[in-house]
């Protein structure tokens, strides 16, 4: 059939499985917005209060389905509001396709009205990016677009297309949908020598990382755990993959991991990395990390072996078939030793533990955790709140986790929260944040509301920006530079003026009171949490350092 | 070739946009260009670029990695100096006079270049070959005067009957 650009592109969005998409209208991608009018019984669009919300939502809706998360926004501005959303997902690796408009193949390149170089702007940021200049590349175009998001080591992936493409005509043919390319598998001689590795092995230690999320790959990981009684550390993209309380699960390693976990890993002769790429808020100082242990790093990127840690054997293939491969020619093996050797570690950093009698963070996230099911989506920003998360929630289920890692985002939070719970049909969803990192994006409380989504929004409010102010009094001799904010926002009428619930909690004795009300709600509320500036995150490894230099308590 | 100094052979797609984003690879990951030359090739859906880059045993085994993530890349490869036939081309003004004429007319010969253009005051002239030769040559006619030069980055086929 003969159909405009605009209609091509939101049939083949609709061909392509893509049932909901994000974004924000604007004068060059009106096209495409009426095409979705004409189509809203078969494809749902959520509006944002900002395009940088609108790529966080499309973001948390991919992490959370395991799908393309789809993002239209105009030119220009438009473009340049999702930039942050793009980079925050080319470095945790989610599958993203972003649909801009730009000004007519006449007009680019004269400085016109809202234009952008957008394919310059976003090259160093997605996995890969294209400008349309014939409504005939279009359909082949997005359906290449979706299955390199999805192949191999997911990305983002931006089509911008210009104004009259939108216009012209052309036959479109309907496709099936696109299936990610072949994952390549491990040759048997390589999982022979992995085999051979953990046999000789007398502490072998399982790093895994967001890549077991997205190879699916959580209950192998689980099994070989178990076979050859290795303790799990997670990177913090990793760290929903694996149940909270599974017996080997040691929660994250690194900067602010948890002490047994890093010690675990600062111990280990065999370091089984999966799915990671060794950031180094992972590692510390590098040639301190694991300097005792054989490290085999397998991953399906082959850019990340040997890119920030030297592996003693790399392995680019698919980890699920790697670690099927592995666990059939194991046979279970015990290590008592080195199984004692961690649980000192836990009894440690148990003994470390801060007070549980005020309204301190933990407590504050021990306390949500009841409320919580297997099916809650927790999402957090970024900072101090994000850290403590990590470190205290009890995970039940992959794919319920999301936190910006590589890029760090403050603001990432609420768009996310947005998109997950969509993806999972209007979920309850819990957001972690700072007074902070709330500030940043909080504009999007207008878009939970207005789609009644289900999340409860936990500001750990402080007045200071707490990470930032930590660094500050362990390394910059307590000169608070813009750190103390000082800020008169009440968040409760903030919630109120939005359309939501609000309440204010100072006491952890009216902690359960307020989080039985605020769960019972089945619409976004915000519960200001008022928690000491001084709160720490601990342990913490400081930048460029090794498990030698860890602090892992206050004072 | 110079010490520390790859060669890399790369077929892209015959796109606008491809040169950027491989230039665009190489200054993000911090990696120098010491030259680049692409054109198309037999098939004029793809270009050939040579690349000559300086670096480590770190640096090239990452570049060739990073390249091939390009959707645009269809293939990379290290070209061995000893496996490979190079040449770079370069075009050089130098001033003459009736007292250097010959001189420099007898150096063209001698490195097998090329007059291309000549006037009573400026010969250009076309010099083909290894690096060296051409370093060679430069240094060669300086003292004479060097009004302007141009050198195209390095060009690297594998010797026999092997390809890319």
């Amino acid at each position: 059939m003969i159909l405009t650009g605009a209609e091509i592109i939101v049939e083949t969005l609709i061909e392509q499985g893509c049932k909901t998409v994000f974004g924000y209208p604007g004068g060059f991608v009106l096209n495409i917005y009426d095409e979705l009018y004409k189509r809203s019984d078969r494809i749902r669009h959520v509006i944002t209060a900002h395009e940088q919300g609108a790529a966080h939502a499309a973001d948390g809706y991919a992490r959370v389905s395991g799908d393309v998360g789809v993002v239209i926004a105009t030119s220009g501005p438009g473009v340049t509001n999702l930039i942050t959303g793009i980079a925050t997902a080319h470095l945790d690796s989610v599958p993203l396709v972003a649909i801009t408009g730009n000004v007519p193949l006449s007009m680019l390149g004269r400085d016109s009205f809202q234009e952008v170089d957008t394919t310059g702007i976003t090259m160093p940021i997605t996995k890969h990016n294209y400008i349309v200049k014939s409504a005939k590349d279009l359909a082949k175009t997005i359906r290449e677009a979706i299955r390199i998001a999805k192949s191999g080591r997911p990305g983002p992936v931006l089509i911008d297309v210009p104004k009259d493409v939108q216009l012209q005509t052309c036959e479109y043919l309907p496709s099936e949908k696109e299936q990610p390319d072949a994952y390549p598998r491990a040759d048997a001689a390589v999982i022979e020598d992995i085999v051979q590795l953990i046999r000789e092995s007398k502490r072998p230690y399982i790093y895994s990382g967001g890549g077991v999320i997205m190879a699916d790959a959580a209950a192998e990981v689980m099994r070989l755990a178990e076979m050859i009684d290795a303790p799990i550390g997670f990177s913090m993209m990793g760290l929903s993959a694996v149940p909270g309380d599974f017996r080997y699960n040691l929660g994250m390693t690194g900067m602010h991991g948890r002490y047994a976990s890093t010690k675990a890993n600062a111990e280990a002769d065999l370091v089984l990395a999966v799915g990671v790429r060794f950031s180094d808020r992972a590692t510390g100082k590098k040639s301190k990390y694991s300097q005792h242990a054989k490290i085999v790093h397998i991953d399906i990127d082959p850019a990340e072996i040997n890119k920030n840690i030297n592996a003693y054997l790399g392995v680019s293939a698919d980890i699920k078939s790697t670690l099927s491969a592995v666990i059939e020619k194991l046979t279970p093996e015990r290590r008592p030793e080195w199984m004692a050797e961690v649980e000192k570690y836990r009894k440690e950093e148990a003994s470390c533990a801060p007070r549980d009698d005020s309204l301190n963070p933990k407590v504050l996230i021990s306390h949500v955790q009841k409320y919580t099911d297997v099916n809650t989506i927790i999402a957090t920003d970024v900072g101090q709140h994000q850290m403590w998360t990590a470190q205290n929630y009890c995970h039940k289920r992959p794919r319920r986790f999301l936190t910006s890692g590589g890029l760090g985002t403050m603001g990432y939070g609420m768009g996310a929260a947005i998109g997950g719970s969509v993806a999972a049909g209007g979920e309850r969803t819990v957001l972690f944040t700072g007074d902070g990192s709330f500030g940043m994006n909080l504009t999007e409380l207008a878009t939970a509301v207005s789609n009644q989504l289900p999340i409860v929004v936990i500001v750990m409010n402080n007045g200071v920006l707490g990470m930032v102010r930590q660094w500050q009094t362990l390394f910059y001799d307590k000169r608070y530079s813009q750190t103390t904010l000082g800020r008169k926002t009440d968040f409760v009428k903030l919630a109120e003026a939005f359309g939501a619930h609000g309440f204010r909690i100072s006491e952890l004795s009216h902690l359960d009171e307020v989080l039985e009300k605020a769960f019972s709600l089945n619409s976004p509320v915000v519960i200001d949490c008022l928690i000491d500036q001084d709160e720490f995150v601990f342990p913490m490894i400081p930048p460029g350092g090794s498990i030698d230099d860890i602090i892992v308590k206050q004072g | 070739m110079k010490k520390g100094q790859f060669i890399l052979g790369v077929i892209v797609t015959n796109h606008f946009g491809v040169l950027t984003r491989v230039s665009g690879l190489f200054s993000r990951r911090g990696y120098n260009i010491d030259s680049l030359n692409v054109g198309e090739t037999e098939d004029p859906t793809l270009s050939r670029m040579t690349i000559i880059v300086t670096g480590d045993d770190y640096i090239e085994s990452q570049i060739v990695k990073q390249l091939s993530k390009l959707q645009d890349v269809k293939k990379v490869e290290l070209l061995p100096a000893d496996e490979a036939v190079i040449r770079e081309h370069l075009l050089i003004k130098v001033r003459v006079t009736n007292e250097t004429r010959t001189q420099i007319t007898e150096a063209v010969n001698i490195f097998r270049a090329k007059v291309i253009d000549f006037t009573a005051e400026a010969m250009t002239v076309e010099v083909t070959g290894e690096t060296t030769k051409l370093d060679a040559f430069i240094e060669y006619v300086k003292n004479f005067g060097i009004i302007e030069m141009c050198r195209a980055g390095a060009l690297a086929v594998y010797r026999g009957t092997k390809s890319l």
